[in-house]
């Protein structure tokens, strides 16, 4: 027996499905059988035409959560449909903050395994069998499921390129949802962003500790913005308060894959590693030639950010 | 209010980690610190127990073996005591099996107002143990907090989203999971080291918690590790040495490629 029936855990946010969401459509139809989208946090209809597109062709919708997070309704619906007898062999889900929290909801209620931050998957027999980069992604390490499914597993963003299969909107199915959570949103905060978003850009500047104080964070968004960019982070500095975390590139933070990725005064951990190392040109300017960064790099510059930078900014803005 | 913060100790993250090349499992031996992660939701859990006007912070962990250095660190920071869950059927464990464990023991201890966790561990990095937490617990939960702030009815919590963040509200007893920078950690004083040494740290077994050691660890996990390969590597680059020219070296690069 091959995968018969793979659910897809679908996000949006104003009608505009996740790009994580299509990717992970696109990978599910190669793994075989039918192919059907689960979303948690609203009504389907807005969003049946793009799922359709990339694959999926149906949608269990919750419809409207009234305010709560959606890690409880969502996973008790789920739950329940599982329970009424629908039998997805899998059900994938982003590695974001709501994938994170519908599918730890739902791995208790199912008492399953989830296994999370998978770059890849495939189809084993009966089982399945996801990889995940571990040591800064030097290593790869590839699990299969051994019991019965349903098999949770979470798929880091940019993992798959997202294509169309050219199918029609799909078909929207409400389902029940069971028990609402009493943690409510009652705001939301969208941060203003000049220029491209970190995780589609194709240009970004990175800084971390070796600029030495969050005054010198300027420079890095001055070279971002000269080279239409965006403006990225190690977790030091986002820890250290220097900058939002939103700016954060790393296992915790934003994974890119930009065609040029510069990192100014950053190590290179295994914990920034995993969510740059994707990117097609590297470029590495720090003062320590032992830095681990510059095993990635395709171009390093060992030498002084506070030097090299002021001199690269004033090179790109007289050009 | 009384807080309970699930703390990890880990292996160093600044010495290389290795698998153990048998169950391809990470090797756990040897000294164990308190997960940096951690001290965040520690230090969270002591001001919220202050702002609230007292109430205790203690402290919930599990490990295979009977590690205690990185237990002291967060007491030193102030928690009350802790309770650490060991046994050595638990090597292997999954997330799911860690958080059954986690809240056996948190309801063993009678509770708590409010359970903190970090977000992930800093060498496991799964980011879903306090939400399965929650599940166990029957609670709600408020993960990815980068703000807390107690209120009349429960706590009101800033909550990291893809685009910015939302203002959440739930009531207590309930768990949140922290973001590193919610706050900054104490540094413990050498008072504070002092009296860590005899604060009560609870040891406890499977036995204890009634789990049946045959459900957890390798022995439980409804997975298995396959293979464990090195990852293509990068061509090896150009690194040279920065004589004043290197910002040329970098235009010259990206003008190759066509980005300027």
């Amino acid at each position: 027996m091959a995968l018969n029936r793979i659910w897809v855990y679908a996000e949006a946010a104003d009608g505009k499905v996740a790009p994580i969401t299509l990717e992970i459509l696109t990978k599910a139809r190669e793994l075989g059988g039918t192919v059907e989208a689960v979303y948690g946090d609203g009504d389907g209809d807005t969003i049946a035409a793009a799922l359709g597109a990339h694959g999926a062709t149906k949608i269990y919708a919750t419809g409207d959560l009234q305010g709560s997070t959606p890690g409880i309704p969502a996973a008790s619906a789920l739950a329940k449909l599982i329970e009424g007898g629908e039998r997805p062999d899998l059900i994938l889900f982003g590695t974001t903050y709501e994938g994170r929290d519908v599918a730890a909801r739902l791995s208790v209620a199912l008492d399953q395994p989830v296994l999370t931050n998978n770059i890849d998957i495939a189809a084993d027999g009966d089982s399945v069998v996801v990889t995940e980069p571990v040591f800064g992604g030097t290593k790869l390490v590839r699990t299969r499921f051994t019991g019965s499914g349903p098999h949770l597993a979470l798929i880091r963003p940019k993992s798959f390129a997202a294509e169309e299969s050219g199918g029609g909107p799909a078909e929207v199915v409400t389902i029940e949802v069971p028990e609402y959570g009493t943690a409510k949103v009652k705001n939301r905060h969208v941060e203003e962003h000049t220029g491209p978003k970190l995780d589609e850009a194709a240009v970004v500047v990175s800084g971390g500790r070796g600029l030495g104080a969050a005054e010198k964070y300027q420079i890095i968004e001055d070279l971002a913005r000269a080279l239409k960019g965006a403006p990225g982070a190690s977790r030091a500095i986002v820890d250290a308060g220097w900058v939002p975390y939103s700016y954060q590139v790393g296992q915790t933070g934003k994974v890119v894959k930009p065609n040029v990725y510069i990192a100014a005064g950053i190590s290179g951990a295994t914990q920034h590693l995993v969510g740059m190392k994707g990117a097609k040109n590297i470029i590495a300017i720090n003062k320590d030639a032992e830095a681990p960064i510059f095993s990635v790099a395709d171009l390093g510059i060992v030498g002084d950010v506070h030097k090299v930078l002021p001199q690269l900014l004033e090179a790109l803005q007289g050009r | 209010m009384n807080v309970v913060v699930c703390v990890k100790q880990i292996p160093d993250p600044a010495t290389p980690g290795a698998l153990d090349s048998g169950t391809h499992t990470l090797k756990r031996e040897g000294k164990l610190i308190l997960d940096e992660s951690d001290s965040y939701g520690v230090e969270m859990a002591l001001q919220l127990a202050t702002a609230a006007g007292g109430g205790e912070v203690s402290l919930v962990s599990m490990a295979p073996n009977d590690e205690v250095s990185g237990l002291r660190t967060a007491l030193a920071m102030g928690a009350a005591k802790a309770v650490l869950v060991s046994d050595p059927a638990l090597q292997g464990s999954d997330a799911l099996t860690t958080a059954k464990v986690l809240a056996k023991a948190i309801e063993r201890a009678g509770g708590a107002d409010l359970v903190i966790a970090a977000t992930e561990s800093t060498d496991g990095y799964t980011g879903t143990v306090p939400e399965q937490l929650a599940e166990l617990l029957g609670l709600p939960s408020v993960t990815f907090a980068k703000e807390i702030h107690t209120t009349d009815v429960g706590v009101d919590v800033q909550r990291q989203t893809e685009l910015g963040y939302d203002e959440v509200e739930t009531p207590l007893p309930a768990v949140v999971s922290v973001t590193a920078g919610v706050v900054e950690p104490r540094y413990p004083s050498f008072k504070g080291i002092m009296a860590a040494k005899s604060k009560p740290v609870d040891q406890l077994t499977l036995a204890d918690l009634g789990i049946d050691a045959a459900t957890v660890g390798n022995a439980g996990a409804g997975q298995e590790i396959v293979s464990v390969d090195d990852a293509p590597a990068r061509e090896a680059g150009e690194i040279v040495e920065d004589d004043g020219e290197g910002y040329a070296k970098i235009v010259a690069y990206l003008e190759n490629l066509k980005v300027i």
